[in-house]
C-alpha cells in the first residue's frame, strides 16, 4: 500500500507550523534557530512530495540548494550568536534589548 | 545515461562575475599580504570593481534596448534573464556600492575596522542583488536572495566591539532566515501549483488555466510576506528599526538602498510579470500592504528622537509608496515604482551619509540632539541634509516629488482612488517629522560647547558621495527628470 502524496504535503505543513510557532514563542536563541531549520526542511519535504507527484526531477534538485543554503546560514548564524553570548551568560533572547523604541 | 549540461553564456552574467571575482581577490589580497595597506586602497578597489560591473552592465544595456543585437533574452538554461529590468537594477546597485563604500571609508578608519572584509561583503551582498533581479526562476532568485542576506548579516554585525551591532546582527539574521524560509515555502506551493519554478513556464501555465487552485493562493501570501520582510513593508516591519539602528550607519544605508531595491526587484518580477495574470487574486494583498506601510511608516516616524530609527520608519512608508505602483498593475505603475526606487536610492544614501558623520567617534550621536544647531556649524553638512529630507518628504524641484507623483498618478489611473488619497495625505504628516529635523538645524546651537572637543569632519570621499546623492537628488528632480523617467520606462519592458 503507497502512501498518498497528500500524507506527505500535511505533515510537510505541519513541521513549518511547528517551526514557525517555535521561532515565535521560544525564547532560546538556539532552539529558535533550530525552528528555522525544521521549517526549512519542511519546505524540502515539499518540494520532494511535488517532484513525486509530478513526475518531475526538478523538484528534488532544489533540495540540493537549500541544504547548502541552510548550511551556509548556518555558518554565519551560529557565528552571530557566538559573538553575542561570548560576552554573557545565557542564550535567551530576552535579554537582548538595547535596541527598542 | 549522458548528463547534458546548459551552456553557459557568460557575458549574460558578466556584472555579477565580476563582483564576486573582484571579492575574491580583495579577500585574498587581504589576507595574503605581509603588510598592511592603508584603507583606501580597498575603498578605491571596491570602487574600481563595481564601475567595472557598471560598465559591462551598461553594455548589456546597449545590447538590449537595441532589438537586432538580440534585445531582451534568457540565458542559461532560462534560469538567467537578460532585459532592461535587471540591468537597470545591476546599474542601481553598482551605483549605491559605489556610494557606499566612498561613505564607509572614512568610517572604517574611524571606527577602526578591518577594511578589506567589509567591501568583500558589500561585493558579495550586491552580486546576490543583482541575481534577484537577473534571475528567471524562483529557486534562482532564492539563491540571489540568500547571498543578499547572509552577507548583510555579518556587515549588520560588523563593528563588532559595539553591542547594539551585535545585537542588530541577531535580530536581522533571526527574522532574515524566518522569511527566507516563508519565501521558500511559497516557492515549493508555487511549484506544486504550476508544475515548473521557472517564471516563463509558471506564466505560460498561468496563462492557460483561468481558475486559481487554493495552493497557488497560498504561494501568493507566501511569497508576498518572504519579500515583505526584505523590503520593510509594515506588518512585516518589526526588524527595521531596530536593525537600521544597531548597524554600522554606511551599512544601514547600503542596506535601506541595496535589499530593498532587490527586494522589489524580484516582488515586481515575479507578481508583475509572471503572476499578471492572476493580478486581482494578489492586488488587495498588495493594496493592504501598501496602505499599512504609508500610514504606519509616517505615524511611527512622529514618535521617533533617534534619527536613524526615523529614517527608518521613514523607509518604511517609502516602501509603501513604491508598492502602489505594484498595486495598479500597470507598465505605467511599474515604471513609477521604479523611478521612486532610482529616486530613492540616492537620498536615503545620502541621509545616512549625514548620520555617518554627524554620529562621530563610536556611531554614538545619532539622537536628534546631535542636530541642535548643525546650520551654524556646518552649514554645507545642513543644507545638503535639508535638501535630502525635503527630497524624502516630496518637495517640487527634486526626484523625490516627481517619484511620488509618478506613482500616485499611476493609482489614479489605475482606478485605485482610495490608495491615492490616503498616499497624499500621509505625505502631509510625512512632511512633519522631515521637518522637524531641519528645524533643529537650524536652531540656536546648544551642542556648541562640546562640538569643540569632537568637531564635525567631513573627509573627502564621504564628501564626495554627499555631493553626487544631493546633485542627483536635485537634477533627478529638475533637468534630467524627462532622461531618467525614460531610463525607468526602457527599464519596465520585462521579458516574460
Amino acid at each position: 500500500m503507497s502512501v498518498p502524496g497528500a500524507w506527505y504535503l500535511t505533515l510537510a505543513a505541519l513541521l513549518f507550523t511547528i517551526g514557525a510557532v517555535g521561532l515565535l514563542v521560544r525564547r532560546n536563541v538556539l532552539v529558535m534557530f533550530m525552528c528555522v531549520e525544521l521549517m526549512l526542511n519542511a519546505v524540502n519535504l515539499t518540494f520532494v512530495t511535488y517532484a513525486r507527484m509530478l513526475n518531475d526531477i526538478g523538484g528534488q534538485a532544489v533540495v540540493f540548494f537549500t541544504l547548502v543554503v541552510a548550511a551556509a546560514e548556518v555558518v554565519v548564524g551560529l557565528g552571530i550568536i557566538v559573538s553575542i553570548y561570548r560576552r554573557r551568560p545565557g542564550a535567551t533572547a530576552d535579554d537582548i534589548t538595547l535596541l527598542k523604541g | 545515461m549522458p548528463l547534458e549540461l546548459p551552456r553557459v553564456e557568460w557575458a549574460t552574467i558578466l556584472p555579477e562575475t565580476i563582483l564576486v571575482v573582484g571579492a575574491m581577490l580583495i579577500l585574498l589580497g587581504g589576507a595574503l599580504l605581509r603588510r598592511r595597506l592603508p584603507a583606501w586602497v580597498w575603498t578605491v578597489a571596491s570602487i574600481i570593481i563595481a564601475a567595472g560591473a557598471m560598465v559591462s552592465a551598461w553594455d548589456l544595456w546597449r545590447r538590449v534596448s537595441h532589438n537586432h543585437q538580440g534585445g531582451a533574452h534568457t540565458a542559461i538554461a532560462n534560469a538567467v534573464v537578460v532585459d532592461g529590468f535587471s540591468v537597470y537594477f545591476a546599474l542601481l546597485t553598482c551605483g549605491a556600492v559605489i556610494l557606499a563604500a566612498l561613505m564607509a571609508d572614512s568610517y572604517l578608519r574611524r571606527e577602526r575596522l578591518n577594511a578589506p572584509e567589509f567591501h568583500v561583503l558589500m561585493l558579495l551582498s550586491a552580486s546576490g542583488a543583482l541575481l534577484m533581479a537577473a534571475a528567471n526562476d524562483l529557486i534562482v532568485i532564492f539563491l540571489g536572495l540568500e547571498v543578499l542576506s547572509i552577507a548583510l548579516y555579518v556587515l549588520a554585525g560588523f563593528a563588532q566591539r559595539r553591542a547594539v551591532s551585535r545585537e542588530a546582527a541577531m535580530k536581522y539574521f533571526v527574522l532574515g532566515a524566518f522569511s527566507s524560509a516563508i519565501f521558500l515555502y511559497g516557492v515549493a506551493l508555487a511549484y506544486g501549483a504550476t508544475g515548473s519554478t521557472n517564471l516563463g513556464e509558471i506564466a505560460a501555465f498561468l496563462r492557460a488555466s483561468v481558475s486559481t487552485h487554493a495552493v497557488l493562493l497560498g504561494a501568493f501570501a507566501f511569497l508576498i510576506v518572504g519579500l515583505g520582510f526584505k523590503i520593510a513593508a509594515v506588518p512585516f516591519h518589526m526588524w527595521t528599526p531596530d536593525v537600521y539602528q544597531g548597524s554600522p550607519t554606511p551599512v544601514t544605508g547600503f542596506m535601506a538602498a541595496v535589499a530593498k531595491a532587490a527586494g522589489f526587484a524580484a516582488l515586481l518580477r515575479i507578481f508583475f510579470s509572471t503572476f499578471g495574470t492572476h493580478r486581482l487574486d494578489w492586488q488587495p494583498l498588495i493594496w493592504a500592504l501598501a496602505v499599512l506601510s504609508i500610514l504606519v511608516g509616517s505615524v511611527l516616524a512622529v514618535v521617533q528622537t533617534d534619527v536613524k530609527r526615523m529614517l527608518a520608519y521613514s523607509s518604511i512608508s517609502h516602501a509603501g509608496y513604491i508598492l502602489i505602483g505594484l498595486q495598479a498593475a500597470t507598465v505605467r505603475g511599474l515604471a513609477g515604482s521604479l523611478f521612486y526606487l532610482l529616486a530613492y536610492t540616492f537620498m536615503v544614501l545620502g541621509s545616512f551619509g549625514i548620520v555617518t558623520l554627524v554620529a562621530r567617534d563610536g556611531d554614538a550621536r545619532t539622537g536628534l540632539d546631535a542636530y541642535r544647531g548643525l546650520g551654524q556649524r556646518r552649514p554645507g553638512l545642513a543644507l545638503v541634509f535639508t535638501v535630502l529630507l525635503l527630497a524624502q518628504a516630496g518637495v517640487p524641484l527634486t526626484s523625490g516629488f516627481l517619484a511620488k507623483f509618478y506613482v500616485i498618478s499611476a493609482a489614479v489611473e489605475a482606478h485605485s482612488y482610495a490608495l491615492a488619497i490616503i498616499a497624499m495625505l500621509a505625505a502631509v504628516i510625512a512632511a512633519f517629522f522631515y521637518l522637524r529635523v531641519i528645524v533643529v538645524m537650524y536652531m540656536a546651537g546648544d551642542e556648541a560647547d562640546t562640538a569643540d572637543a569632537d568637531p564635525i569632519r567631513v573627509p573627502f570621499g564621504a564628501g564626495l558621495s554627499l555631493a553626487v546623492s544631493v546633485v542627483a537628488t536635485v537634477i533627478i528632480g529638475t533637468i534630467l527628470a524627462g532622461p531618467a523617467f525614460d531610463f525607468a520606462r526602457h527599464a519596465s519592458i520585462l521579458r516574460l
